[in-house]
């Protein structure tokens, strides 16, 4: 490499979790990186890689019951491994600047911006400065971290700014005490896609202009490989693969970075191939003219958020209509009328003949046998307590089908085998089991009373790519042997390319654009549907990728 | 704004009407004959007929239950609740008398409770040693579990009679009010403590402490700058409520330490039946208690700028509601 230090290097670096008495796991084994001047490194990595643990390493953010067994963390050559709280909060800050993952958690929300930004000023400044120098200063930072309006958002507090504002509110506060290098650990993960391609352009710019190094830790492929000047790939606490972008893309030899990569989504719709074409199939589901408006409680006048607002909606038999928005799109709230959670204030809802909205509720839950709705969150929409076995059975109680202990297991059995789980995992809880095989016991649970019609909102969004590719290969499966219909929410337009034979766009509870996949997003006729496609991650990795 | 505040007051003007007709119905409507009450127990058949006609005339028990009910809202409204049947003196002034003392008491108990309280949770938060952690920790299960009297009667036993440094009873100038603040303070400050240890700790460990670190902030500046604010709002809450525990609680370390109070006079007002007195207390008691929920909710919005956004400006959420 070159001659000049680089700004952070981390030699064989070890870090143990304390599991029990005298009991340690492992969860970074033997990692090294380096970062130079102005250079733009990414960190790539699954949940559960290790790469949050190597950075918050980095930074000295391990909690107590973590150590680092060996190895050496030095900045510009600064031995820094093994610094406690009061030496680090030197670098930190001063050095190295931090860009957290979650921009709506990660400010105080009881102080104003310009006060956090201030305080990072503050603590950072080489000497004791006055109050008005140490302001400047701030506003500075946020002009620079891409803000507009700097003195009004000075005086906001996080709760009045949107999640990109919030983000860049932080990365104002990383910049605040002019480090050399950023540490930015999934800055986007939580921002919608066009967010998350301004944020990080303006990383790439921030880059080019203060000649800092950044590291980008990320779970995105596609968001490292359009950026990055050199490439990590983390497996299980070890750096598998490392070099630059071009060289990962086109020769690696890493069996998993050669999954990683093809999993994403961009690369999957070769192996996926084309849907077959079901346009004389009959409808399942039509919903008219739907309109859901919430009333927000305010002084004086009351305002109305128009959730969803006159959207029509079609669906053929065995086919799936992909509903993409933004947060705040409107899109969940869809979802959960057509199934019949939330009434709309106007509009109609058939399911084949029979007519959904307005009914009572006794003569809904009958309906519902025939459409099901798989939930966003596999950690969260399945009961800790019960066995996987009672969690899939529960439907088929609900509803008195397969009475007799042994005909209900039988059935339970036949469920978990569609979603490719044997029967040793009957007996086992949520909390054993990973996100995928979560998603898949969700799944199966809503296959129980063969419906015709599956909802799935936001299904696979808080899955790794990998798992996400295998999801998606389930549910393209169950359709083609159960005949099922999808309808399927997302705010990922890779995925929807390679599931979906109909797709709406949805903008401020409004349909901006509807139709087949092919034609929408070969020629999108609304300026929104090609800013949403424009903002897909990972353009390199398509045009790199086999087909 | 406006709204808030006027939902807020309406809310404890109710609990303290629901109070006071609550007490009407338990003591004037449900005693089969509330003339009888009037009377000491062992002399009610030597009384005369006459003499009961004239205080049922005397008290308007005569009269239909209704009117009797808005004759005496109607004088209660005015702050007055009727004469003492025992001591013959105003009830307003007989309780104004006592109250300052026992509102003292209370007051002071719940902010040595809060001050105890924060001590334990900041000590557990800040501290680098597990043992002391864990010792801190321990203490507010154990302050929940000593009862008044026992810790009333082993203060005194220590600070009274063994060191001399206190008063044991008797209510003249700030040293006597030294010991039974102690003793209030302490069962009080086990739960409040264990909800704050809680809350710093989950707090400490929030995104927004992981943003001042990367800022360059040493420990104490986070928990001093960043923690304390955000914790500090569930205590509030159950500071209020706590309010009405020790004004109930008055009761056992009146009579231990020997110190006038609403605490005693309840209790002799019950031994002897008499009736205006027990609902003057009754409702005085429930309008501090509502006064003191009341300044809670109203601090709420001071210390947490999200809702003050809610409750003031539509346009604020504006702003941030496109995001959600």
């Amino acid at each position: 490499m070159s001659t000049v230090d680089p700004l952070l290097r981390i030699t064989d670096l070890a870090i143990d979790y304390r599991t029990g008495h005298r009991e340690w796991t492992t969860a970074v084994r033997g990692a090294s990186l380096h970062v130079q001047p102005g250079e733009f490194v990414s960190l790539v990595g699954e949940s559960g890689s290790g790469k949050t643990t190597l950075v918050h390493a980095a930074l000295g953010l391990l909690p107590p019951a973590a150590r680092i067994r060996s190895g050496a963390i030095a900045y510009s050559d600064v031995d820094v491994t093994g610094w406690n709280d009061r030496r680090m909060a030197l670098v930190r800050g001063n050095y190295v600047g931090f860009i957290p993952q979650d921009p709506n958690t990660s400010l105080n929300p009881v102080k104003k911006i310009g006060q956090q930004v201030v305080e990072a000023v503050r603590f950072n400044a080489p000497k004791p400065g006055n109050a008005e120098r140490h302001h400047q200063a701030a506003l500075d930072s946020l002009r620079t971290a891409g803000l507009k309006d700097v003195e009004r958002v000075f005086q906001q507090y996080p709760h009045e700014l949107s999640g990109g504002m919030k983000q860049r509110a932080l990365i104002a506060i990383a910049l605040a005490g002019k480090p050399r290098i950023i540490v930015a650990d999934e800055p986007t993960s939580s921002l919608d896609v066009t967010v998350q391609k301004v944020i990080l352009d303006h990383l790439v710019r921030l880059r080019e202009e203060l000649d800092i190094g950044i590291l980008l830790v990320t779970h995105n492929l596609g968001v490292a490989l359009d950026r990055s000047d050199r490439i990590l790939v983390m497996r299980d606490g070890e750096i598998v693969e490392q070099g630059p972008v071009d060289q990962v893309l086109e020769q690696s030899t890493n069996e998993y970075t050669r999954r990683l990569l093809d999993a994403a989504p961009t690369r999957l719709a070769a192996s996926f191939g084309a849907r077959p074409v079901r346009a004389e199939a009959p409808y399942v589901l039509r919903a008219r003219a739907l309109s859901k408006t919430y009333r927000l409680r305010g002084r004086g006048q009351r305002r109305d958020l128009r959730a969803v607002d006159g959207v029509d909606l079609a669906v053929r038999k065995g086919t799936t209509h992909a509903i993409v928005g933004e947060s705040g799109a409107g899109k969940s709230t869809l979802a959960s009328i057509l199934v019949g959670f939330t009434a709309p204030d106007r509009g109609t809802v058939h399911i084949g003949d029979t007519e959904l909205t307005g009914r009572r509720r006794g003569r809904l839950r009958e309906i519902r046998r025939h459409l099901q709705f798989v939930f966003q969150n596999p950690f969260t929409s399945l009961d800790p307590r019960f066995t996987v076995g009672r969690i899939v059975a529960e439907p088929l109680h609900a509803f008195g089908l397969a009475p007799g202990r042994a005909q209900r297991t039988a059935r339970v059995v036949e469920l978990l085998a569609a979603v490719a789980l044997d029967e040793s995992y009957l007996h086992r809880l949520p909390g054993q089991l990973s996100g995928g095989q979560r998603q898949r016991v969700a799944i199966a649970r809503a296959l129980a009373l063969n419906p015709e019609i599956l909802v799935l909102d936001e299904a696979v969004s808080a899955l790794d790519v990998s798992v996400q590719a295998q999801i998606l290969r389930l549910l393209v499966d169950l359709q083609a042997g159960y005949g099922l219909s999808y309808v399927f929410v997302t705010h990922d337009l890779g995925v929807v390319r390679l599931v979906a034979d109909d797709v709406t766009v949805m903008k401020d509870g409004v349909a901006v654009e509807t139709g087949p996949v092919e034609r929408v997003f070969g020629e999108p006729r609304h300026p929104y549907t090609r800013e949403l496609l424009d903002a897909i991650p990972g353009t390199r990795l398509a045009l790199a990728g086999p087909g | 704004m406006l709204r808030y505040v006027a939902l807020k007051v309406g809310r404890a003007l109710f609990v303290v009407w629901a109070a006071f007709t609550l007490t009407f119905v338990l003591l004037f409507v449900l005693p089969a004959n509330p003339v009888d009450l009037l009377f000491d127990p062992a002399e009610i058949n030597a009384v005369p007929p006459e003499v009961r006609e004239r205080v049922a005339e005397n008290y308007g028990f005569n009269e239909p239950v209704l009117l009797q009910y808005l004759d005496r809202l109607g004088h209660a409204l005015t702050g007055d609740f009727g004469n003492s049947v025992q001591s013959g003196r105003p009830v307003t002034a007989a309780i104004l008398d006592v109250l300052p003392s026992t509102l003292i008491l209370a007051a002071g108990a719940l902010v040595l409770a809060l001050v105890i309280a924060f001590v334990i949770a900041l000590v557990a938060t800040s501290t680098r040693h597990d043992w002391v952690r864990n010792l801190v920790e321990a203490l507010p299960s154990t302050s929940v579990s000593v009862p008044v009297f026992l810790s009333g009667i082993l203060i005194l036993q220590i600070f009274s009679f063994q060191l001399g440094w206190f008063p044991a009873f008797g209510d003249e100038g700030w040293r006597s009010l030294v010991l039974p603040l102690v003793t209030l303070a302490i069962p009080v400050s086990g739960p409040i403590a264990q909800l704050l240890v809680r809350s710093f700790a989950k707090e400490f460990h929030s995104g927004y402490v992981t943003t001042s670190w990367a800022k360059g902030a040493t420990r104490g500046a986070i928990v001093i700058g960043d923690v304390f604010r955000n914790a500090s709002l569930p205590a509030l809450t159950i500071a209020g409520v706590t309010f009405g525990n020790l004004i109930a609680g008055s009761v056992i370390t009146e009579t231990v330490f020997a110190r006038k109070g609403i605490g005693r006079m309840t209790q002799t007002a019950i031994n002897t039946l008499d009736l205006p007195l027990v609902q003057g207390i009754v409702v005085l008691v429930a309008a501090s208690f509502a006064l003191i929920n009341l300044v809670v909710d109203l601090t709420y919005p001071v210390l947490d700028p999200r809702l003050r956004a809610t409750l003031a400006a539509p346009t604020a959420k504006a702003a941030s509601g496109g995001a959600r």
